[in-house]
């Protein structure tokens, strides 16, 4: 693709269930009940179990892998947690949607602004990527 | 209790070498549902220019762990069960691949109270066999206020 000032990036939908967040827990090390256990959860004043953030910034990742094609793509990336992902105990769990902007495209760089909801709502603020994109002829 | 801002500066590490194999990064990328090939297969990692399969950009963690590496510090004095996750951030110098030694170092940058909550600002330095930077990693926790 080429890359273009104001381009708007394909939206994807990520799907989140709590299979899902039980094989994050193994694979990333992060064993924090909240994300697993709905009585440790809601002891803490949460609705329900929520997802990791680092599993919600994970989905963006794929997103900007998605848009680029080249994991060494990405340069900078970096996102704050607004709003906890809470994943319900059913199949169908949770929907994580990625969307983004190119904001400039300069010297075979690119920044993307990320939006990430959830059920309409933002859950990461100030997410931002740097991608190595191939220069504009 | 909360947290002194005298530790910043306070540094952990080097780690000892954590090593990358094929297998974490294939099962990191399947805990994320990233079926791309880059991550699983050489060939196709190579024909991006790669020397071996790549890591998806947030695989670091894995490596870094700075949430518990301050966990861990007695005399910090983090309460687990009141950290959030606030802000994270990755600076790659280049990609994580598979055959990667990597060490660490966790520094707190900054320590500040506001509202009531203190927030914690830890860089993760992470480095190759041959000391050069692979990825700088920005943690930031929020330690909520006991109400």
């Amino acid at each position: 693709m080429t890359w273009q000032d104001g381009e708007q990036l394909a939206p994807q939908t990520f799907p989140v269930t709590r299979a899902d967040l039980v094989r994050y827990a193994g694979a990333s090390g992060d064993f924090n009940p909240i994300h697993w256990n709905d009585r440790t959860a809601t002891a803490v004043g949460l609705p329900g179990v929520i997802a990791h953030g680092m599993f919600t910034m994970a989905l963006a990742g794929r997103a900007l892998v998605a848009w680029s094609g080249d994991p060494g793509a990405v340069i900078e990336f970096g996102v704050r947690f607004a709003k906890p992902v809470v994943v319900p105990d059913d199949d169908r769990g949770a929907e994580v949607t990625v969307g983004g902007t190119v904001k400039s495209v300069a010297d075979g760089v690119a920044q993307v602004e990320l939006t990430v909801t959830c059920g309409g709502e933002k859950v990461l603020a100030q997410a931002r990527a740097k991608l190595r994109v191939a220069a504009q002829g | 209790m909360p947290l002194d801002p005298s530790f910043a500066g306070r540094s952990y590490g080097p780690t000892g070498s954590y090593l990358v194999s094929r297998e974490k990064i294939r099962e990191f990328a399947d805990a994320i549902g990233a079926t791309d090939a880059p991550y699983r297969d050489v060939a196709a990692a190579r024909a991006l220019g790669h020397p071996d399969v790549i890591a998806p950009p947030t695989f670091a963690v894995v490596v870094t762990g700075a949430g518990e590496v301050l966990r861990d510090d007695p005399e910090l004095g983090l309460d687990f069960s009141r950290v959030v996750h606030g802000d994270q951030r990755f600076a790659y110098q280049r990609p994580v691949f598979a055959g990667d030694r990597l060490a660490v170092v966790c520094t707190i940058e900054e320590i500040m109270s506001r509202g009531g909550h203190d927030f914690l600002t830890a860089r993760s330095d992470v480095t190759d066999a041959a000391g050069a930077p692979v990825v700088t990693v920005w943690t930031r926790l929020v330690v909520r206020g006991e109400a």
